[in-house]
């Protein structure tokens, strides 16, 4: 589904290039982990597959479309086949629980009748049905990633990225995310996660892919985070 | 994308950002009253010209006993004023009319000029030259009558009052100029207030554009709540300017300036009414303009 051949960033007025001739392949459905230290790569990665920036040289491939060869007016076309979840989750504060899901469907232009059918089992999916009134300052942080995912969900995205989604959670809430995300995965979503959290990774016994440098030093599947590279 | 949710997006904006919002207007208020400004002194400048070069007229004093001109031989001989009509005559078409103004004429409308004034008293028909006032086909062919003219006896001088008349016009000209440039000067200003605005205003909403973006909606829909916000304020600012420029038509020039200053044939209704939608324009496209290029450097996608 996704596959990475020979790309490498390099981004202006640096000297060592971001992704160094990454060669990566992932399937549909997989679950797949990126880990590794800050500005080894991880975000330059979900980068590209966001087409936020281009590769400098190789080829990045995401459902037979040659990423870097999209047109500008095709790319948010591009961008409602995934789904993004972030670490601070980019919720607006003004909003409730509803309308900040129903937001991520309004300026996608979907009818109003669409929304009030498709928001309240998005909730949910994540189980906040009961709270889908409260306004974000209301929510604990685990609460307030779950209504990112949902909103990340409003296209049904065959992808779903994460970039550092437990970051700004405590342990016990992070585990609950991961169920989701898992339970999200099982329905057959590919689900790419960046992390630096051991224990979750540990845990979920998923395929890893470790970088450091801008280059991927191990790929393993059902790996933990402590074990090195072959 | 919904009508419904750019309104009240657009609406968000506007009051967010309020005090800027207000700032753009009135930016664009002044710049554009300045345009207009600009525009309705060189209409005037236009319909003074037609309306005073069609009334100008070339005189040919002819010498009188005191006349020291080459051409002079004392007071002119009826055989010399004679023979400059004759050249007259053969400039037509360019000369259209030939009225003589005798001394007695021209100490006739002199009389009427300065009446009840001390000058009256030194005057004596005398000292008023006689004179042909001839009436060209266009000013511009001044030289023409000049020139046939200007070796034959009996002829002292050649007046063209156009010179008197571009003189002052020349003065209004300089004045369009500069209202010209304060109005280029105040639009720059409203450009890079647009420019602000909407950078400020891109700022504050940067979480609701990335997550726009984030879900795939269209460049445009990201970018039109925007474009609008500052439309709005173009357009109630052009409104404000055309109120401005309808208010100095009505009770400037029509209650005060044409009453008093019956010589000038001032603007028309007409005139003003078609600057109207040049102002418009000037404005909401340079707003316009200014906002989607602000856009594509703040908003890339």
């Amino acid at each position: 589904m996704i596959s990475f051949d020979n790309v490498s960033k390099q981004y202006k007025n640096t000297s060592s290039p971001a992704l160094d001739s990454i060669n990566l392949d992932i399937e549909q459905g997989d679950f797949v982990f990126l880990v590794g230290a800050s500005g080894s790569g991880k975000s330059s990665l979900l980068r590209l597959l966001l087409k936020e920036e281009t590769a400098t040289t190789g080829v990045v491939t995401v459902d037979g479309i040659n990423v870097a060869k999209l047109r500008n007016r095709k790319v948010p076309a591009y961008r409602r086949t995934m789904g993004i979840v972030f670490q601070d989750f980019r919720l607006l504060p003004g909003k409730t629980v509803f309308e900040n899901v129903a937001f991520g469907m309004e300026v996608i232009g979907k009818p109003k009748s669409e929304i009030a059918r498709k928001v309240p089992a998005l909730l949910e999916l994540v189980g906040l049905e009961e709270k889908s009134h409260r306004l974000p300052s209301e929510l604990s942080g685990g609460e307030q990633q779950r209504v990112a995912m949902a909103r990340a969900f409003i296209n049904q995205p065959k992808l779903l990225l994460a970039d550092e989604p437990t970051g700004n959670l405590d342990p016990a809430t992070s585990v609950g995310i991961m169920k989701l995300l898992d339970r999200i995965n099982r329905i057959g979503t590919t689900v790419i996660m960046a992390t630096h959290d051991v224990a979750i990774v540990d845990q979920m016994r998923k395929r890893i892919v470790q970088m450091e440098d801008g280059k991927i030093v191990r790929d393993q599947e059902r790996g933990m985070y402590g074990q090195t590279g072959q | 994308m919904r009508f419904s949710f750019v309104r009240r997006e657009v609406g968000n904006g506007i009051r967010r950002n309020f005090t800027m919002t207000v700032a753009l207007i009135v930016a664009v208020a002044v710049s554009l009253s300045l345009v207009g400004a600009a525009l309705l002194m060189r209409a005037q400048v236009d319909r003074m010209k037609g309306y005073w070069y069609d009334k100008i007229e070339v005189s040919i004093f002819l010498c009188g006993n005191t006349s020291v001109a080459f051409t002079c031989t004392g007071a002119i001989t009826d055989e010399q004023r004679a023979n400059v009509e004759a050249v007259l005559g053969s400039l037509a078409p360019t000369v259209q009319e030939i009225f003589y103004e005798s001394s007695e004429d021209a100490y006739g409308k002199f009389q009427e000029q300065f009446a009840g004034s001390a000058i009256l008293a030194n005057i004596s028909p005398d000292a008023l030259p006689e004179s042909f006032r001839v009436k060209l086909d266009d000013p511009a062919n001044f030289e023409k009558v000049a020139t046939a003219l200007q070796a034959v006896q009996g002829v002292e001088s050649i007046q063209d009052q156009r010179q008197l008349l571009d003189r002052f016009f020349q003065i209004l000209k300089g004045l369009q100029s500069f209202a010209i440039a304060v109005a280029i000067a105040m639009l720059f200003v409203t450009v890079l207030l647009v420019m602000n605005t909407i950078r400020v205003s891109a700022f504050a909403r940067r979480r609701e554009t990335s997550i726009m973006r984030s879900v795939g909606a269209s460049n445009i829909s990201i970018r039109l709540p925007f474009i609008l916000e500052a439309t709005v304020a173009a357009v109630v600012g052009s409104t404000l300017a055309t109120a401005g420029i309808l208010a100095a038509k009505y009770w400037v020039i029509d209650a005060r300036l044409a009453p008093n200053l019956t010589f000038i044939p001032f603007i028309t209704w007409e005139q003003v009414l078609a600057i109207v939608p040049v102002l418009f324009l000037v404005g909401v496209g340079i707003t316009v303009f200014a906002a989607s290029i602000t856009l594509r450097r703040y908003l890339r996608g």
